[in-house]
């Protein structure tokens, strides 16, 4: 735990301070009533790494965004308390502060709320209740301290709301920027990218269409919308039950179950995306474009980590978001999506510059615990 | 950064949101009579699929309309049937109306038809009318009465004499701002059997009619106009609710003359640019109307769309589902007298446009 503090120490130091934002970022947007403090962030720190949130005392929140993976897993879709699978891949929480929604479909507005749904996910933490979160922290006296001493709340009344502003905290420190195309792009340094990178950058911003979505602005960039798009992922699974699926499901949600619980639960209905939450007929299958950054350090990738590598995810896009050119198209597509006709070197050149994307304090972190970069 | 505040969040993304999307009538006043029930239909419109040779057309339109059926039919109710409102094809082509026919296959109820003029000025409907039937019928339904009418029909001279082939008359009708070009109009003959038509139906039945242009005048240069709209909306007069659904126009237009209300369909296709953007000549674009924002060209969706109308108690709600964009809801407002845009109809609700230097 001690070393896990020192890192949130080390990188509320090395990539941000309260108000100055690492190069390529804005400023992180700080919630008026969850303000940063030091304390309030290193609790939020051990809270994170805490498996004994969870039914097995297994599963913490660095069990599925691990820093040494990226904040990720490395694994297709994220494993639960006894070994159980969820549906969906794990997302990154690096530069999550900047997410206008959370979760692949958007059903949480904030960091908050995010981090209150997995310790109580039937597949993910497995504990019954929030009630049975808190009482494993009012039960540790250095939480108690804790809470006492960033909230001014005694044992009794810490709740889920102390919580997840600590939890909340934590994550907006894990911000990072300063890549090699930042340097680049906005530092001026015209060698920080080699040639392959450069003539990446021109295929991300002109024939391979990606900054449409994955965001480059004026003065810095997260290389996301915060918007929602069927690109084509996971329709085989549900392709000719659109219908079906989506009728089962809001059958099941109108009839008071939980849409955090159903979509990790039940693979078809994981796919009807963004519709989940809003039931608006033009959002079926559609999910929360991903930030690029350090998504070298992110694989397998999609929604349904059915991509191994990013030369597949590129290979995906170019085939107008379909596995092989012969595949059938979703009749969902966004219309965003379309065939690129890339060259082998222009995909090539695509996959270098998105390794240009990775930030020196996550490469550092991704090398240290075990070598995790490809 | 803007970020949505929680309260704000639940509500674009909850019960409210969920109200807007499905098709459930939400209003439900007790009508004078028992005879009309509340229903919706789905209503699809100006595809303009467009045949490159073979097997081959062009992607872009095949999308908006594969797309507009696939999501129609997750509609839970199901409506009680759909609308095609004309342009199935962009040259009228029968390799062009046979690929939309067959996407439109997949639709999961019946389907009514009404003829476009990128239909018609190739073969004069003939491979329209021998896969569909007649361009100009009607029906009853729940209480309502449905009528549907050629509208794209022009002056004989023009139709039969002017052009040296059929492909070129069609390339000629499919121009806008064509100085050769000719308004469109219902005709006599059709006039004729809509008085017929009328003539057996109580005033106090509700008329819902379908066009493929505007009954009513808007532009000339784009023929979003028909010419005898004057006599036909006179016909329509007597009758107590009106409601007239065209496509064409490939944009929101909502208008009310006296009784008669007027809606248009957004396209699966492309979006038009309201005629008012066009300065050299003098336009009629409704008052009501609440424009749709500028596309983002990149989605090749934004700005098209497809929608479901919710009848009750003989008035039109227009749900248009817009992929990429937000949906909007065209409702009639019992005590304005008039259909409004439930969320954007106040100047002050509206998101303002982008500035165009």
């Amino acid at each position: 735990m001690i070393k896990n503090l020192s890192l949130a120490i080390a990188l509320t130091g090395a990539t941000m301070s309260l108000h100055a934002a690492p190069l390529g970022l804005p400023p992180v947007p700080i919630p008026a009533d969850n303000p940063q403090t030091p304390e309030k962030i290193a609790l939020g720190n051990k809270l994170f790494h805490e498996k004994r949130i969870s039914a097995d005392g297994k599963v913490s929140c660095s069990t599925c965004h691990e820093e040494s993976m990226g904040f990720t897993d490395h694994k297709r879709v994220s494993e639960g308390f006894n070994k159980q699978h969820g549906t969906r891949n794990a997302p990154t929480v690096i530069n999550s502060a900047y997410m206008q929604t959370l979760f692949l479909d958007g059903r949480e507005p904030d960091l908050e709320g995010q981090s209150t749904q997995p310790p109580v996910n039937p597949v993910e933490g497995g504990l019954p209740d929030h009630e049975a979160e808190l009482k494993i922290i009012r039960a540790d006296p250095d939480y108690v301290k804790a809470f006492k001493a960033v909230f001014g709340v005694d044992r009794e009344h810490i709740t889920m709301k102390e919580v997840s502003k600590a939890i909340a905290s934590f994550e907006r420190t894990v911000v990072a920027g300063d890549s090699p195309f930042d340097r680049y792009y906005y530092g001026g340094e015209k060698d920080a990218m080699n040639a392959a990178q450069v003539r990446g950058l021109k295929v991300f911003l002109e024939q391979g269409r990606c900054v449409s979505c994955h965001r480059i602005e004026q003065t810095q960039a997260l290389f996301m919308d915060n918007r929602f798009h069927n690109i084509g992922i996971g329709f085989k699974r549900i392709r000719g039950k659109e219908a079906e699926t989506a009728a089962a499901f809001l059958k099941s949600k109108h009839g008071g179950a939980d849409v955090d619980h159903t979509v990790l639960t039940n693979e078809n209905m994981s796919e009807v995306g963004r519709f989940a939450v809003t039931e608006n007929l033009t959002q079926v299958g559609a999910f929360k474009t991903s930030t690029l950054r350090n998504v070298e350090l992110t694989q397998p990738y999609m929604h349904d980590g059915s991509l191994k590598t990013l030369k597949d995810v590129v290979d995906f896009y170019n085939n107008g978001g379909r596995l092989k050119d012969t595949d059938p198209v979703s009749p969902f597509l966004s219309g965003g999506i379309r065939p690129l006709d890339l060259s082998d070197e222009q995909k090539q050149d695509l996959v270098a510059f998105l390794k240009a994307l990775t930030s020196p304090s996550m490469a550092k972190l991704a090398s240290k615990k075990g070598g995790n970069t490809p | 950064m803007s970020k949505i505040d929680r309260r704000e969040f639940l509500k674009r993304s909850g019960a409210l949101l969920a109200a807007g999307s499905l098709p459930l009538t939400l209003v439900d006043v007790a009508f004078g009579k028992a005879s009309t029930d509340d229903f919706t239909f789905a209503y699809i419109s100006d595809s303009h699929l467009t045949h490159l040779k073979g097997k081959q057309f062009v992607r872009n339109w095949d999308r908006g309309l594969i797309r507009a059926v696939a999501e129609a039919n997750l509609m839970d109710p199901r409506p009680d049937f759909f609308f095609y409102g004309g342009d199935i094809a962009q040259l009228g082509k029968p390799e062009e109306i046979d690929h939309g026919l067959e996407i439109l296959g997949a639709l999961r109820g019946n389907v009514h038809y009404v003829m476009g003029e990128h239909d018609y000025y190739l073969d004069l409907g003939e491979h329209w009318r021998k896969r569909l039937g007649p361009d100009h019928y009607s029906f009853d339904h729940k209480g309502v009465h449905f009528v549907v009418l050629n509208s794209i029909k022009t002056f004989d001279d023009w139709t039969y004499n002017k052009w040296p082939s059929a492909a070129e008359r069609m390339h000629q009708m499919a121009r806008l701002d064509n100085p050769q070009g000719s308004p469109f109009m219902v005709g006599d003959k059709q006039r004729a059997w809509l008085k017929d038509d009328l003539d057996k139906v109580s005033k106090d039945t509700p008329l819902v009619v379908m066009s493929h242009s505007p009954l009513q005048k808007i532009y000339k240069g784009w023929n979003f106009w028909t010419d005898d709209a004057e006599q036909i909306q006179a016909l329509l007069k007597p009758f107590r609710k009106v409601n007239v659904l065209y496509g064409h126009v490939h944009q929101i237009q909502t208008n009310q003359i006296g009784n008669i209300s007027f809606n248009a369909a957004m396209a699966t296709s492309w979006p038009w640019p309201y005629p008012a953007t066009y300065k050299q000549q003098a336009s009629y674009m409704p008052k009501l109307t609440v424009n749709m924002n500028r596309a983002d060209p990149f989605f090749e969706r934004d700005a098209t769309g497809w929608q479901f109308i919710n009848m009750h108690t003989g008035r039109v709600d227009v749900n248009y589902r817009l992929p990429g964009n937000q949906n909007r809801v065209v409702a009639w407002d019992d005590k304005a007298g008039h259909p409004d845009d439930t969320q954007f109809q106040d100047a002050a609700d509206r998101i303002p446009p982008q500035t165009h230097y």
